[in-house]
Formats: C-alpha cells, structure tokens, sequence
C-alpha cells in the first residue's frame, strides 16, 4: 500500500523541461501542488485546464468534476475542501460571475481553494479566445459585502505552473480562496516550463484541528492568525454557517459588534500578512519615468523597457505579480523614487485608479490601453509614449 | 427542575436552548422525524455530515444538530453536498431545506444529483410558500393562491417534486405530510440506508405565511387538510387524473436499485490505478 501511494505520489511532479500550453501548465501546478480534487464546467479559453486534470488527478487517485453549471463547480470544490482536501477551480471571467456569491461564502467560512480565471474578451459573452485583463477587480470587489482576497497574475506558462504551486499554498495557510489571474494569451500560449524536482517544491498543508479538540470551546473562525480548520469526519461537530458567526461558528444575527469582528478579523487575517502574499518585480531605480504592469502586458512592458533604455531612455518597469491585496507600499516606494508612472493593461484602465490614488501628490501616473482592446501594446507604441513622457 | 430529558435531545447541540420555528410549524414534526429515524438505525450523528440551504427549514439542522453542519447559500446545499460525499464516502450525508431553495433557486442541482445518482438524503420541507422572506409565491403554490406576491392569485402551474425527482433518476423518492410523522420516519430511514440519491418530500404547514396569506387556516386546520387529502400512490394509480387533482398523493414512489457515483467513481480510480 505504501509503495502504491508512493507510485502515486511520484506522478503528481512532471520533473523536467517541457514545451507546455499555459492551461496545461496550469494544471500541472495543481497536481503538483497536492490538488486532490477539481471541479468545472466547460469555457473557452479555460478548458485545457480541465481536459488536463480530468486524465492527470485519476492518475494521483484524485478526481476531475465536470459539473452542471459553475455555481455547482464552486461549490462542490468548497464542500470537498472542507473534507481536509486541496482543490481547485479553473474557469474564465463568465464563470466566475457566475460563481462569486459562494467565492464570498469560502471567504466567510474561511475554506482553502484555488481558482484560475482564464480572462477572455468581456463584457458578456463577449469574445471567448481573445484575451482581456477584463475582470482585475471583480475577484476583489465582486462578491457582495466587505472582505480581502489574493490574486496572482502569470505571465508565462512557466509562472502558470509557479504561480498556481504558490495559490495553493496561500490558500492552504491563510484558509481562503486565492486567484490566479490568467487570460487567453497566457493560457494558450506555448513555452518553455520547468517543473522542478518534487522535493524541490515547497508544499503548503493547512493546519487542521487536533483530534478530540472541541470547536466550542477553542477558536476555528476568525482568528487573524488563522484558526485550525475542523473539518468535516473527524467527530468535531462542527458547525459551519454562511451567516455571520463568532470564533466558534455560532450564528449572530443581532449584533453589530458580532458583524464588524466577523468582517475586521476576515479582513485583518490577509492584511496583517500582506508582506508574505505580495510580491513585485521592479527595476526603477534612478528612472525618471516607470512602467507599471502584470500578467500578459508585463512582457510587453518589460521589452519596451529594454528597448527604450537601448536608445537612452531613463525609463523603468515595475511589475505586479500579486495584484490582490494591493502592493500600496511597493507603489507607495515606486512614487517616491520616479516623477511619473506609466499604467499599462489590456483593459480600459482598471488596475491604474488604485495606482494613481496610491501615487497620488508624489508621482504623475498616466494610463496606457492598447492600441486595440483584446491585443497586446505594439513595442513602437509604447516606446514612444515614453519618450513623450520624458520630453 | 425535572431530571428527565426528551430521549432526542442527546442528538442536539447543547447551546441550543430553543428552535427559531414560529408556532405551529411543521419543522418540528421533520426534525423530530429525522433524529427518530437516525435513533431507530441505531446511528450516531458521527456517522452524517448535514447541509441546508437558505430558509425556514434549513434551520432545521442549523445550528440545532450537534453533529458536522454546513448552512450554505440560497439553493445549493445539494452542490456542496455532492463535492463532500464524493470526497468523504464513508459518511452519511443529508440535506434538509426547503422548496424553494431546491426546487426555484437551486432546481438544477437537484435534478442533477437525481441524474448522477450519488448517495445522499435529501429532505425536501414543502411549504408551499416563502415563509422567511415573507410570504411570497413559490414553484410549489396552488394556482389561484392569494400571496403576499400575487395578490390577485398565482396565476403558475406547481411542480410535482416527488414525480420531478423519480423522472429525473433518484433511486428513492417518498412523499408524507407532516400528519404523518411515522410513516415519515420511516421513510427516513429507507432513504438513510439506501445507495443511491434518495429523496423524501414533506408536505409541512406554515400557518404564519401559507396560512394567513391563501386562508388556509391554522396549523391544525392544515394538518386535518392534510389527512383528509392524502391518498396513497397505489390509490392514486386507479382514479383518474380528474379525481387525483386536489389530493395529496402521499407514499413511496419509487424503490429501486441502480449504479451509484461513489461506487463507480471508486471503481474507475481503482482501474486506473491498476494500469498505471
């Protein structure tokens, strides 16, 4: 039996270099960031994602769920985490609309899963294989009521596998849900990945209530320095409610001050360790101008850096690699160090009015669509906007 | 104070002192049903995991049971469901809520888990009504009812539940009132030890919305409506359409054994694992 798992264990880590689709290496994160179970429903241009998983979790004794809607998905996925297994979620924008009032419910009864929005052309139906960084806010804002989320933003099939590994052990050790926020170009796109060795990969597993332990009396909600979960088979009786509840799980309905330490302690269990989820990338220093960018147009942005300082140009490149919570500090250094800052996104800007408040009265911050929404920005193009910028 | 304790109460969370039902509810009735049926299996509340929805009777089991609860969102108790039997196949899992969060909001999931046939229990608490909300019309209120929504009556057809169910592949399906707590219970307990997706719906009355809003009455006025119109299935079977219309047709409508998802997903992890 013990050799069997092992077998089992082994082909969770496709140890080698590969030339892989972004979904696909997506999916190889999940299964070897210990994912035991996924659900979904098809969608352009997420589905490589679930195809993979369907054959790869059967093969580590896991299961792919193709469900009857997305709602079913998220939910399938929040009851089987709560079993003590890591699952997963991929999708695109449409799909996580549909599923976002039970994403708040996974953040309100704090459960660990991970989803992948494999952004498409939006609004609507919109334009399925053509990418958009069209829903950055909406894993933050999109659920009703107040609360904190994570979200990662790839920008290669490589950081599809990296970042998705990392999801998973962000929502294992903070018991929530965390995004990775892909889009079409990223997902479909084929380069090199590196999957590395499986005792290479630091894996993540949440903390779990001590057998025999009570939920009545000891803390399993709301503890900013997140609670054991008590998961469900283990005797613990618990009690887990989508309504607003103390330490303990017990209902309040009633209490103002039971709402604000349901939704401050929520909130505060991300924020308190904001340094440990956000990450950046920059090089800006003594630039008079930056360009501030993630996921597919981060590439862009970088190359135009490159370009624009061969020619002379002061320029520097900032990259947000976890967009969720905001890097406020790192934008905050960022604004102190150049004189403006240069927003670029495929989208309509939605990233950039976060930027610009934080930025505010210390650096200019400019905003930068592409030429034509659901394309990348033209190297010519971004070059000479930053030349304009330092003129 | 009297030492004696209600021989049920052991199956409850001790912090609970009261249930949130208004009088007269048929709650009570089901969720004195259930733990009787879970008693007389001689099984423990270690042995279930509980989910429910949004509305009345998912406060049936939140938080008063003293056993695994999740209380999820409007309609889907049956899709978190599913994503824990699959993954905990072991336990007993049961859904109790109501008819409009698994008919109206959350139909698709149920007929779903009928078509997969995975093992679970689902107690469908059939009001008739919104009674949380207010006293709005429901799948499931009489044509011409007077609501707090349709003042003028509903002007929409019901939904047949139990026959909805069957149609859609469960492997048990039973319909009571809640004038009839045994065969209830008893009904209860088939589904708790059946493979397969069983279903149990309970007509229950609501006297505080259904009640007041369509003049049906009191609870007791309900309840002897109750038993003057339930027919069984197989009496049903011999009258014709005409004559079956305004009756409750109450008893099992379907007991039957076919492959169930667990198993077979079980199987499948087992072959793969063979030829890996």
């Amino acid at each position: 039996m013990k050799r069997f798992i092992d077998t089992m264990e082994n082909k969770r880590v496709r140890t080698g270099k590969h030339f892989m689709m972004g979904n696909v290496a997506c999916a190889e994160g999940a299964t070897a960031g210990g994912c035991e179970f996924a659900a979904g429903y098809p969608i352009t241009p997420a589905s490589e994602i679930g195809h993979t998983l369907a054959k790869r979790l059967l093969e580590v004794g896991g299961y792919f769920f193709q469900t009857e809607d997305e709602i079913s998905a998220i939910c399938a996925a929040i009851g089987a985490s709560w079993t003590g297994k890591k699952v997963f979620v991929p999708t695109s924008g449409p799909g996580i609309s549909l599923m976002l009032e039970n994403i708040g419910f996974a953040v309100g009864i704090e459960t660990p899963v991970v989803l992948a929005n494999v952004q498409r052309g939006g609004p609507t139906t919109g334009a399925p294989s053509m990418g958009l960084q069209g829903d950055m806010i909406q894993p933050r804002r999109g659920s009703h009521g107040d609360y904190e989320i994570i979200a990662l933003c790839p920008s290669s099939p490589q950081e599809m596998f990296d970042h998705t590994v990392r999801a998973f052990n962000l929502a294992e050790r903070y018991r929530t849900p965390v995004f990775v926020m892909a889009d079409a170009f990223i997902g479909h796109m084929r380069e090199e990945v590196t999957i590395p060795e499986p005792d290479k990969l630091e894996l993540t597993y949440r903390r779990i209530l001590k057998k025999g332990a009570d939920p009545s009396t000891v803390k399993v909600f709301l503890d900013e320095e997140v609670a054991p979960m008590p998961i469900f088979g283990m005797g613990f009786k618990t009690h887990v409610t989508s309504s607003c509840h103390d330490e303990h799980g017990n209902r309040n309905l009633i209490d103002p001050t039971a709402l604000d330490n349901f939704i401050q302690r929520l909130r505060n269990k991300i924020l308190k360790h904001r340094d440990e989820i956000v990450q950046v990338e920059y090089d800006y220093d003594g630039c008079e101008v930056a360009l501030v960018a993630y996921g597919a147009i981060a590439r862009c942005a970088k190359e135009a850096v490159r370009v624009a300082r061969s020619k002379g140009l002061n320029v520097g490149y900032f990259r947000v690699i976890t967009a969720w919570p905001f890097p406020d500090r790192e934008i905050q250094d960022l604004s102190h160090k150049v004189k403006k800052i240069l927003v670029l996104e495929n989208n309509s800007g939605q990233y950039y009015p976060y930027v610009k408040a934080e930025a505010a009265g210390r650096a200019e911050v400019e905003f930068l669509p592409p030429q034509i929404l659901g394309q990348v920005h033209s190297l010519d193009y971004v070059v000479q906007k930053i030349e304009e910028m330092l003129r | 104070m009297s030492s004696v304790e209600h021989p049920l109460r052991k199956y409850l969370r001790p912090s609970v002192e009261a249930t949130t039902f208004c009088p007269g509810c048929g709650d009570g009735t089901v969720l004195a049903s259930i733990l009787k049926a879970i008693d007389e299996l001689g099984m423990t509340m270690d042995d279930f995991v509980f989910v429910s929805g949004i509305g009345c009777a998912a406060w049936i089991i939140s938080p008063n049971f003293n056993a695994d609860v999740l209380h999820t969102t409007h309609g889907r108790p049956i899709a978190f469901a599913t994503g824990i039997k699959l993954n905990l196949p072991e336990k007993k899992v049961m859904v109790v809520s109501g008819d409009g969060d698994l008919t109206a909001i959350g139909g698709n999931h149920l007929i779903h888990a009928a078509r997969r046939n995975i093992e679970m229990v689902v107690i469908c608490v059939n009001n008739g009504i919104y009674g949380m909300t207010g006293g709005q019309v429901a799948p499931t209120t009489p044509r011409e009812a007077r609501t707090i929504t349709t003042p003028h009556g509903s002007l929409e057809n019901t939904f047949d539940i139990a026959r909805m169910v069957q149609a859609s592949g469960a492997s048990y399906v039973a319909r009571w009132t809640a004038y009839q707590p045994r065969q209830l219970t008893k009904s209860i307990k088939k589904a708790i030890q059946k493979k397969g997706f069983a279903f149990v719906e309970v007509i229950s009355q609501c006297p505080v919305q259904f009640g007041a809003k369509t003049g049906a009455g009191s609870a007791v006025e309900m309840l002897e409506t109750y038993r003057e119109r339930s027919i069984s299935v197989k009496k049903a079977a011999e009258m014709n359409v005409k004559e079956v219309e305004d009756r409750i047709v109450v008893g099992e409508f379907i007991n039957t054994v076919k492959p169930e998802l667990c198993e077979e997903v079980a199987a499948l992890k087992e072959r793969v694992r063979r030829n890996a």
